[in-house]
């Protein structure tokens, strides 16, 4: 009778198993798991990109830098209170999205464009733009096409595969009623080679993605950027869908950078203006109110956030702007300033 | 309890088990899909797709569903496998008998074949074909020109396009010119084992292949021109070929490199085969006088085929599954149009991957059940 026993066993365990999968999801609590899996990890799971100068790229020995690579160190700031406790994860197009909802990572910043779909469907969250930019496109500079109207039928354009650029790409030409031949690749590396080679006439993707990317052309001077921008992309970071707190998190991690710039906080003179009159200051700092308690942080989060990743200002010039991918800031400035910068308050 | 039971009931709980540790799958993947607001379901399907394709042998556009996005990528994998099982198969049946020809350059020049192409990761070959030949070829105003109706350059090979007229008819005839073919050749066999007369089938069947639908050229009203491409001015320095058939150079040196890889297994198993068939055999071929090329033909190759086809099979789908590797060159197959793309703009990744393995699935089954099909006729008949 040894058999049925076992039989039974099986059955029991099985069920177990089965209602460990029912209860095993998110919950819908105020606590956030992933901000106790980061705190019990001791590093947030970031997702950057495969290589983009300026917004994740890394050096060769391995540490990462540019402004997307920023906004995880924010998060690492205040959540851990070391901007060094993140852990890179590398992802293409394709993969960016199952990392996240499969939990492999748990705050995506990767150049990732804001849609509808996207934000609504398939279980993401995003939580604000850290760039805004527009789709452009890269020529040869003997090629004698100085604008979008002088492409005609017959034009081939390479791009990367899964992005918003190769559905903007259909939406430009059909628009322009020209016959266009799209070759799109897995990676971005490839893309500059067959570019490079003459595979195609022009390189579609965001602008300041092609700016970037002329910089590991064979020839940079033998190209240019032309001047019309066809779509909207703004790039921001994505969450998973149903953690408020840890939306709330990343959100205002990013949040707080930019406000710091607006009013004049940088890494350098930040602990120093604890005594400042503004009120609004002495709340980035954590001189007063008690602001992150909302998110079961401590009070000196934004803080750590400025010193130690600095504010928006600051960390645009050093990776955009010093690499002289796009000097100048356009729409990537301050809503005092004539940009389109603008963030709620933090208070 | 009998013995008869003692032998089932493991087996019953094994596939119980199985069974609850897929439903326990299927439940944990639903509850998390729901607990992130992932909604599951097949009706993107028929959604309008809104990317546009290469490279694609029917109607396609932005414009038509992913259900028809998906057909393409199908389309493209099936040709580029077909395009490779056919030259893996010539190449690999050339260079296995050459490693055997008595020949010391031929027999070394295909031994070194094998083993170079043999031990390199394929994914670098296609690099290799793609970035390679991408630099060495010229740009479109500098084409390598082919009697004027022909180009060669970095963007694809121009070839002249058909038009036809009547083309059905022509259609219909080479259907009843192949008819005639399985006529002509079982009348021969017939001959052969009646009274011992070789007819010349090999003549005749060319005859009938060229000769009937050159027929229809003559009293059937068909017609064939020629579009041949055109190069014209786009800028100042770019130029393209347009109104002929373009060859896209992704798909020359995907087919290229997958086809050099796999003829090298090829050339290994037609080898293992040939040395395989008794050495007697041939003695005794050579003894009644027949030629080498007889030897070859009608003793040993009928023999060693048998020991060939299957190693080859799984070549042959080996081949079909490394197509996938298309997507790091941008040939749109399946992986890069639907597992690619198509995932990517709908978000449906669990959707999408289960159709992608499974059209894999089906793909290998169809060629596995073709080759066992040829490999039983090939088989022994006991008399």
């Amino acid at each position: 009778m040894k058999s049925i026993k076992t039989w039974i066993l099986v059955v029991l365990a099985s069920s177990l198993l089965v209602a460990c999968g029912q209860g095993g999801g998110g919950s819908g609590s105020k606590k956030s798991k992933t901000l106790d899996n980061t705190k019990k990890a001791g590093f947030v799971k970031c997702g950057v990109s495969q290589g983009l100068p300026g917004f994740s790229n890394a050096d060769a020995s391995g540490n990462w830098t540019g402004i997307d690579v920023d906004v995880c160190r924010a998060v690492a700031a205040a959540v851990l209170g070391d901007a060094d406790k993140v852990k890179y994860t590398p992802l293409s197009a394709k993969e960016r999205f199952t990392a996240l909802t499969s939990g492999e990572i748990d705050v995506l910043s990767r150049n990732t464009t804001w849609t509808l779909s996207r934000d609504a469907d398939i279980g993401l969250t995003f939580v604000g733009v850290n760039f805004y930019d527009g789709q452009g496109f890269m020529v040869r500079k003997n090629s004698g096409i100085n604008s979008v109207n002088d492409f005609k039928d017959g034009i081939s354009a390479c791009t990367n595969t899964g992005t918003t650029t190769e559905l903007n790409m259909r939406d430009f030409f059909n628009s322009k009623n020209i016959k266009y031949e799209p070759i799109a690749f897995e990676k971005a590396d490839e893309v500059v080679q067959a570019y490079d080679a003459g595979r195609c006439d022009t390189y579609t993707t965001d602008k300041s993605g092609l700016a970037a990317q002329r910089t590991k052309l064979s020839a940079p001077d033998d190209h240019k950027v032309l001047p019309e921008t066809i779509s909207k992309e703004p790039l921001g970071p994505v969450v998973r869908q149903g953690d408020s707190v840890w939306e709330d998190i990343v959100r205002w991690s990013l949040n707080v950078m930019i406000e710091a710039e607006e009013y004049g906080v940088n890494s350098s003179n930040a602990s120093s203006l604890k005594d400042s009159d503004n009120p609004a200051i002495k709340r980035l700092v954590g001189a007063e109110g008690e602001l992150g308690a909302a998110f079961g942080l401590d009070n000196e989060w934004s803080l750590r956030i400025i010193e130690q990743v600095g504010n928006y200002g600051e960390i645009y010039k050093k990776h955009i702007a010093d690499t002289n991918i796009l000097p100048n800031r356009g729409p990537n400035q301050l809503w005092t300033k004539g940009g389109i910068l603008y963030v709620p308050p933090a208070r | 309890m009998s013995n008869k039971n003692k032998d089932l009931i493991p087996q019953v709980l094994t596939v119980l088990f199985i069974i609850l540790v897929l439903i326990y799958f299927t439940i944990n993947a639903q509850n998390n899909m729901g607990n992130r607001g992932i909604s599951f379901g097949f009706g993107f399907l028929s959604q309008e797709s809104s990317f546009d394709i290469t490279f694609s042998l029917i109607d396609y556009d932005g414009s038509h569903s992913y259900a028809k996005a998906f057909l393409v990528g199908l389309l493209n994998t099936i040709l580029v496998s077909a395009i490779g099982i056919f030259f893996a198969t010539i190449l690999g049946v050339t260079v296995g008998i050459s490693r055997l020809s008595q020949n010391y350059l031929i027999s070394k020049t295909a031994e070194c074949y094998v083993e170079i192409f043999r031990n390199i990761p394929l994914i670098l070959q296609i690099f290799f074909w793609y970035f390679a030949a991408l630099r060495a070829l010229p740009l479109t105003i500098d084409s390598i020109n082919f009697y004027d109706i022909s180009f060669l350059n970095v963007k694809g090979w121009y070839v002249p396009r058909f038009i036809w007229t009547n083309f059905s008819l022509f259609v219909y005839s080479l259907i009843a010119a192949t008819v005639l073919i399985i006529f002509v050749s079982k009348y021969a066999k017939k001959k052969r084992d009646e009274i011992g007369k070789q007819v010349p089938v090999f003549y005749i069947s060319l005859g009938i292949l060229f000769g009937l639908p050159f027929l229809t050229f003559l009293i059937g009203g068909v017609t064939l021109s020629f579009q041949i491409p055109e190069l014209t001015q786009l800028s100042k320095t770019i130029y393209v070929y347009q109104g002929g058939v373009t060859i896209i150079p992704e798909l020359i040196s995907l087919a290229l490199a997958l086809s050099m890889y796999t003829a090298t297994f090829i050339a290994e198993n037609v080898r293992a085969g040939i040395l395989g068939v008794n050495k007697g055999q041939k003695e005794a071929a050579a003894s009644i006088g027949l030629t080498k090329g007889q030897i070859l033909k009608l003793v040993v190759m009928p023999q060693a085929l048998r020991i060939i086809i299957p190693p080859t099979t799984n070549q042959y789908l080996n081949l079909t599954k490394n197509s996938s590797l298309a997507a790091a060159i941008a040939y749109p197959d399946i992986v890069l149009v639907f597992a690619g793309t198509a995932l990517m703009q709908t978000g449906r990744a669990i959707e999408i991957i289960s159709i992608t393995m499974l059209t894999y699935l089906s793909l290998s089954l169809s060629i596995s059940a073709f080759m066992n099909w040829y490999n039983k006729k090939m088989a022994i008949k006991e008399k």
